[in-house]
């Protein structure tokens, strides 16, 4: 009865040093959020200047920037998977590269050859463990990217995009390089404290809207340099900047996530220790009732026999 | 205030900077290029790197270090779109 005890007693020793641990990291990870929402704040003006910039040249420029142009055969098609670099986020990591999974099964069903770019360890670590190719990864800022990250990112994705111009079936082209002939980005969004989704979006060729608007209102622009040069200049300026845009989303997310797991975990330690407290403490009960019994029966014993003589 | 100028400094992590101004200096691939009010809309590649200088209504200036940079002028006034725009010091400009 005792050894029993003692083992209850040890056990909520170890289920309140682990709930001060989840504990920790829940508050660590709902100051990181307030943190990282600002951030995405903060490149809201520059990311709506950009687009409002490219509607406006779009409609100027002729549309036949190597950017904008869907390839006519599609080989290879490149996936930048966004995952953290550190575990205890819940279901984070495994929505994302379960999304990620998804949209390469449907390459592979149109007859495209996936590519892999991965941020983040733990996206690293899934596709390394299964031995599966990545062509490139980038890791530890999953929390506090920075702009020249995404740069980084968006300058390897667009040279391999590059590259892929020239590919032909059999050979890599005159430049000897194999490249992709699509971009596609998969990323976590940030729809709430409640709730993240994992995403894929198209990130090359682009799309850009030509939106109507009545001819009497539109400026008419002038262009330092003409509109085609802006325009190879500005869009893969646009590319990172969109980058950089998944990635702070994908930062926040990842520690909303981590948040609610470590405020579940914190909760169920409590309901833990609120039952072996309860089970230590009927066990205490239950020696001491039996001991109390011991002594008894014992003393009964005695005194009964002492009365036989 | 008929005569100020809107001017909106932006990078890509944060906004540098917004107020009224009265001229904005800046220099294109094309050249150097001053900003009155009312000037017609505009789009411009900056040089790679270089200054952006906005004169206050008092006589002060402001300079900024800007690589990456865009100028983009309509009717709601200038903004420069920065990968990034530091101050730098007004003696240096």
């Amino acid at each position: 009865m005792a050894g029993q005890v003692q083992a209850l007693r040890r056990r909520i020793r170890t289920v309140k040093s682990t709930k001060k641990i989840a504990k920790a990291q829940e508050l660590v990870a709902t100051s990181r959020i307030a943190k990282a929402q600002e951030r995405v704040q903060a490149s809201k003006p520059y990311a709506e200047a950009i687009t409002q910039v490219l509607t406006a040249l779009a409609s100027n420029a002729t549309i036949d920037n190597p950017l904008l142009v869907p390839r006519e055969r599609v080989r290879r098609a490149g996936v930048l998977l966004i995952t953290s670099d550190r575990g205890l986020a819940g279901a984070y990591n495994a929505n994302a590269i379960r999304t990620a999974e998804q949209l390469i099964e449907r390459l592979k069903a149109d007859g495209k050859e996936p590519v892999l770019y991965v941020v983040g360890r733990k996206g690293v670590g899934y596709y390394r463990f299964r031995n599966r190719p990545i062509e490139a990864s980038w890791t530890g800022f999953s929390e506090r990217p920075s702009f020249s990250d995404a740069k980084a990112i968006g300058d390897a994705l667009l040279d391999a995009f590059v590259a892929g111009a020239d590919d032909t079936d059999t050979t890599y082209g005159p430049d000897g390089i194999q490249g992709v002939d699509e971009l596609h980005i998969v990323s976590t969004q940030f729809k709430s404290l409640m709730t993240q989704s994992a995403e894929a979006h198209f990130l090359a060729p682009m799309q850009v809207e030509e939106r109507e608007v009545e001819p009497g209102l539109r400026p008419a622009y002038e262009f330092e340099p003409d509109a085609d040069e802006l325009l190879d200049a500005l869009l893969p300026k646009y590319l990172n900047t969109r980058i950089y845009a998944a990635l702070l989303d994908s930062a926040a997310s990842e520690s909303a996530s981590r948040r609610r797991a470590m405020k579940s975990a914190s909760d169920n330690a409590d309901d833990l220790l609120k039952r072996y407290t309860r089970e230590m403490n009927s066990a205490r009960q239950a020696a001491i009732t039996q001991e109390i019994s011991e002594i008894v029966g014992g003393v009964e014993a005695l005194s009964s026999a002492g009365s036989d003589t | 205030m008929a005569n100020q100028l809107p001017v909106k400094v932006v990078a890509v992590e944060e906004r540098v900077w917004s107020g009224e101004a009265e001229m904005l200096v800046a220099r294109t691939t094309e050249g150097e290029i001053g900003v009155l009010p009312g000037h017609s809309p505009l789009l411009g590649l900056l040089k790679e790197p270089s200054q952006v200088r906005v004169k206050l209504a008092g006589g002060e200036q402001l300079t900024y270090d800007v690589s990456g940079g865009f100028l983009s002028i309509d009717a709601d006034g200038v903004t420069v779109l920065a990968e990034s725009a530091t101050p730098a010091t007004p003696e240096s400009h």
